[in-house]
């Protein structure tokens, strides 16, 4: 894993491998500030969550990075079958982080929490919505404060 | 420690009903007895093997299955052409078999001659629970409680992560490698980790022992408290415990989701670590793998009384078997060990140098770390540079 991971496609174990291992490839991937997690019952019950703890040593300074908990909503999205809202939201947030522009501390970003929110907005509606004028006055405005 | 407590609970038995004279007998008799396991108490201050006639030491060498032969018999013949004056014991075990007399033959070699190098032997799948690992049982019959595996970037070696220089050291004999595990009802397995008072503390005395004669500033614990209370919650206390006795060195714990974490994206911060067997068995592979791949790190199993080398992954590697392909810097690297364990420190570091100028300054890598060479070429070129440091050396 830590010397060629891209051999891996899908992986089960049992629980205890799985704490390790699923902490080692967040690590590798970027860390926990990107991993999404899903918990998935037999009756059809879910609950996802991002992998992070509190942080409470950020709380409220507008660091942390909520790319995993738009991740997680994204996997939510997909298990209620909501494809097209689902697939909007996931490539907005791809592409945000592709661009490397509006990144948080932890992925080595300077912006703050609701930049890249913003960000990631601008990209949404600047494909989907008509009303093309309000995406430029918002990018506009987002080169300003950045 | 318990024969030398029971040796004092004896005398304190019989001092009120015999006065003096018998007391003063079995205090004399006693502290006979009991000196040469004090004496094996320190870390690395092993008294020398007593398998030594005429300078000569005996080594049981145990080739194993995969690359293990190739790779002891290119270390034998690194032995020979350096003079080294170590003769091998060979007592070969058949993975294939479920009797036990083949590792008991083993483990009696090793109780005679004191130290061991050893490939690693194959537990296959396929035999009925019943028949145990072999490598396990020779650990706990020879009770190795304590593996030590040092992981040093090589400059020579390209890895994501530079200046890694970790020292990991794994409880050997207990954790979840207790062979313990029952099923009361079909379908439902009962497994049991077993973490005991007395080796955790026995295992992290010789973390902090080791730390502080390598001048080390910090011990990691590596646990799952949280979830594990009782089990790793009690290996984290003897951990405190001891680490109230070193105030020169800092010690913090770190839960194990997050150890492997911190470890593949800042490994630097790691100094050294102690842990219960499986998580020793995870992080041990995760630093191997960050320093450049299982052919490169040598491992130790240090008993109180035994001693036993191999590579630190201990891989089998039956795949690349006979193939002249496998990376011989591991099992060089504990020969050398070894050599340092018998008080040979000159022919240990003439061949150590050797292996590291083959490795950083001459490039020669074999297929593993994406280089051409094949093992033949590599252990060529470590008796060369041996042979021209200017040391007695055989016939190239």
């Amino acid at each position: 894993m830590v010397q060629v991971p891209t051999q891996f496609d899908v992986l089960v174990m049992p629980n205890l491998y799985g704490d390790i291992l699923s902490d080692l490839c967040a690590g590798l991937v970027g860390g926990l500030g990107v991993t999404p997690s899903g918990k998935i019952g037999a009756n059809g019950a879910a609950i996802f969550e991002s992998v992070h703890g509190t942080a409470p040593d950020i709380v409220g300074l507008d660091l942390a990075n909520q790319t995993a908990m738009l991740l997680s909503t994204i996997m939510m999205l997909r298990h209620i079958s909501l494809h097209d809202y689902r697939n909007k939201i996931r490539t907005a947030c791809l592409d945000t982080i592709r661009d490397k522009k509006v990144l948080t501390e932890d992925l080595r970003g300077k912006s703050k929490l609701y930049l890249l929110s913003c960000a990631k907005n601008a990209v949404l509606m600047s494909r989907y919505c008509s009303y093309s004028s309000f995406s430029t006055d918002l990018r506009s405005y987002l080169a300003m404060l950045a | 420690m318990a024969a030398h407590s029971a040796v004092l609970s004896v005398s304190k038995i019989i001092n009120p009903f015999w006065g003096g004279r018998l007391g003063n007998t079995v205090k004399v008799f006693g502290t006979t007895l009991t000196s040469h396991r004090n004496k094996t108490q320190l870390t690395g201050e092993n008294i020398p093997p007593p398998a030594k006639y005429g300078g000569r030491h005996t080594v049981t060498l145990i080739p194993g299955d995969g690359i293990g032969p190739e790779l002891l018999n290119h270390v034998r013949e690194v032995f020979r052409f350096s003079c080294v004056p170590v003769d091998f014991e060979v007592v070969h075990v058949n993975s294939a078999l479920e009797t036990e007399e083949d590792i008991n033959n083993a483990i009696t070699a090793i109780r005679r001659n004191g130290v061991a190098l050893k490939g690693n032997i194959e537990t296959k799948h396929t035999m009925p629970p019943s028949v145990k690992s072999r490598n396990n049982l020779l650990r706990t019959s020879l009770d190795l409680y304590a593996n030590v595996m040092h992981c040093q970037s090589l400059p020579g070696v390209q890895t994501r992560h530079q200046n890694i220089d970790i020292m990991i050291i794994r409880e050997n004999t207990e954790g979840e490698y207790s062979s313990l595990e029952h099923e009361n009802v079909p379908g439902v397995v009962e497994s049991l980790k077993i973490i005991t008072r007395n080796n955790s503390l026995r295992i992290a005395e010789y973390a902090f022992r080791l730390a502080r004669e390598k001048g080390r500033r910090r011990v990691t614990a590596v646990h799952k408290a949280n979830i594990m209370k009782l089990g790793d919650g009690l290996f984290l206390q003897c951990c405190r415990e001891v680490a109230s006795g070193y105030p020169d060195i800092t010690f913090d714990s770190m839960i194990v989701d997050n150890t492997t974490m911190q470890l593949v994206s800042k490994p630097q911060q790691f100094d050294v670590m102690v842990m219960p067997n499986l998580y020793g068995n995870v992080v041990s592979n995760v630093c191997a793998g960050l320093v450049g791949g299982p052919g490169l790190v040598p491992g130790a199993n240090y008993g109180r009384d035994y001693a036993v080398f191999e590579t630190a992954t201990r891989n089998t590697g039956k795949s690349i078997a006979e193939k002249n392909i496998a990376n011989p810097t591991a099992m060089l690297l504990a020969g050398c060990m070894m050599l340092d364990h018998l008080k040979l420190h000159d022919y240990a570091s003439s061949i150590r140098n050797a292996v590291f100028t083959t490795m950083n300054e001459n490039r020669l890598h074999t297929a593993d770390l994406g280089g051409q060479g094949t093992t033949s070429e590599v252990v060529q070129s470590v008796m060369r540079i041996i042979q021209s440091k200017g040391q007695l050396t055989a016939e190239l």
